[in-house]
């Protein structure tokens, strides 16, 4: 009875003589082993050698700052409700008078939490963001954790450092292209 | 009673109703939106026009078209006639430029403003408005004003809708504050900077479309989308006391008047429930509110207050087999 329409019928004609001497096959199968000696490697050796990353990879966050070091976020909850693995959060709070230097806008996030192990690197918090203030670097991965205290990426962790800030080079070596444009749009002045 | 066809739908309407008035019975889908007019506030409307509509058909006895569109909430419906709303391209497209109007001086601050997520000026801009702005000039703005410890006012958002003037000076004795100024330079203000401290001076903040009177009570607490709503009450000797809270995990961030599908409350309330009773053991909670599933308010909420969309009752309705009639059950009978 046919069972399947799959079903192989399985030959049990006698090797002949030349596949029977199984030498032949050896010295064909050390063969390719050997060519692959001198082809290119596949691997690194990973931590001491980097791949380049493609530059619209999603890799860790960053809260970024503008060109004076004010926050850019302002804490309007865009990104968490664009999240679908839902794993930022924030507390809002009021810019108090003085404060103009640290935050850009009224309104600041006095706590802002990513979930490293819920993100899932989409990046539609980056897309959601009005106000040009959370990116995914492409050139920064999230590390393994050891710990689950330390899977929560609070604003020490997130915002970018201000070193980064003060010289015009390495600001443009962190960022992604979107990011890029962002900038060029905001030099044009069309923003 | 009159007859009137508003996009292909006809309804019967007693004498003296608006077309907007007429459009609203037919239901949420038909009606204009609004930005000034408000059907519990007397004298209300004819500000914004945003609620414009064509007028194909004067009437039956002067069957002659409207020579432009008219401001829906300030024209009677006459017998026989003929609206168009949603179905004629140039009234939107006329609608599309009142939306640039009315954004011409609005700061578009919404990631910082409070009303975001269930501002009707955004739902509006959404629709109807156009993607970028043309405006090239200084925007319009206001130094801040304290409007007292309750209520917060940013000028710099308002449209000058009146909707709040008119709350003052019918729901409550004596008003201090109102439009000063003229044309470009008119606003919202409180005279001498006096705090509006009657009892329901906080239904302002309800009326407001924009986010130019909001709760400072609730000021940067949460955005309204992480917050849920639900319906409750509480026996209040100054009002009916039927509130919504807004709930963010177990702490009532926000109280304020039950909305309905036309973004009105049904019934002011006082300042007492919408400022001091923020326990849930001040009030009997009565469920979750509904929400509509396109608001930005039911986002992201994946247990609790999500709505079953209609179709799928429908969905459900039509394949609902099962005959449990006298004579059904006979048959089930017969063949076992």
């Amino acid at each position: 009875m046919q069972l399947t329409s799959r079903a192989k019928r399985v030959s049990n004609k006698k090797l002949s003589l030349g596949e029977r001497l199984y030498l032949p096959a050896i010295v064909g199968g050390l063969g390719i082993t050997i060519k692959h000696f001198f082809r290119k490697k596949v691997t690194i050796n990973y931590p001491e050698e980097q791949r380049p990353m493609s530059s619209v990879y999603r890799g860790l966050h960053v809260l970024k700052r503008d060109e004076e070091g004010r926050e850019r976020c302002t804490a309007c909850g865009l990104c968490a409700v664009a999240c679908p693995a839902e794993a930022i959060s924030m507390v809002a709070a009021e810019r108090k008078p003085g404060e103009e230097h640290l935050y850009r806008e009224e309104k600041y996030a006095a706590v802002y939490e990513i979930n490293m192990l819920r993100c899932i690197f989409c990046g539609l918090c980056e897309e959601a963001c009005p106000k040009s203030a959370i990116y995914l670097q492409s050139d920064k991965l999230a590390p393994s954790f050891f710990d689950r205290s330390d899977v929560i990426y609070g604003k020490d962790r997130l915002v970018q450092s201000m070193e980064t800030i003060k010289t015009a080079k390495s600001l443009k070596s962190g960022l992604t292209t979107s990011d890029r444009y962002v900038d060029k749009v905001f030099k044009d002045g069309k923003y | 009673m009159l007859k009137v066809t508003i996009d292909g739908q006809t309804i019967e309407v007693p004498e003296g109703t608006t077309i907007l008035q007429a459009a609203r019975m037919l239901g949420p889908d038909v009606a204009p939106p609004t930005m000034c007019y408000y059907s519990k506030l007397e004298t209300s409307g004819g500000y914004c026009r945003t609620c414009i509509v064509k007028v194909t058909k004067g009437s039956e006895k002067d069957p002659r078209p409207m020579p432009k569109p008219v401001a829906s909430c300030r024209t009677i419906v006459m017998d026989g006639m003929e609206v168009q709303n949603q179905t004629s391209p140039e009234l939107l497209e006329a609608r599309k430029g009142v939306v640039e109007f009315l954004l011409a001086n609005h700061p578009l601050d919404c990631p910082i403003c409070d009303q975001a997520g269930e501002c009707h000026l955004q739902d509006l801009s959404f629709e109807h408005g156009i993607e970028s702005t043309r405006y090239e000039f200084e925007r319009r703005t206001f130094k801040k004003i304290d409007l007292g410890p309750y209520i917060q006012l940013h000028m710099t958002r308002c449209i000058l809708c009146y909707r709040c003037v008119k709350v003052a000076d019918q729901l409550t004795p004596q008003r201090y504050h109102g439009v000063l100024n003229r044309g470009d330079v008119a606003e919202i203000s409180t005279y001498i900077e006096k705090a509006i401290d009657n009892d329901f001076s906080g239904n302002v903040i309800d009326v407001c479309p924009v986010g130019a009177l909001t709760d400072k009570t609730f000021r940067f607490k949460s955005r309204v989308w992480f917050t849920k709503p639900s319906d409750a009450h509480r026996n209040c000797d100054k009002c009916s006391g039927k509130v919504t809270l807004w709930y963010k995990g177990d702490d009532v961030l926000r109280v304020t008047g039950r909305k309905n599908e036309f973004g009105e409350v049904d019934e002011f309330i006082c300042n007492t429930c919408r400022f001091e009773k923020k326990r849930t053991s001040d009030w009997q909670i009565e469920g979750p509110s509904k929400v509509d599933r396109k608001s930005v308010i039911s986002a992201n909420h994946y247990s609790g207050n999500t709505v079953i969309p209609d179709f799928a009752f429908r969905v459900a309705e039509n394949n609902k087999k099962i005959d449990d009639s006298p004579k059904g059950s006979n048959l089930l009978a017969m063949k076992n």
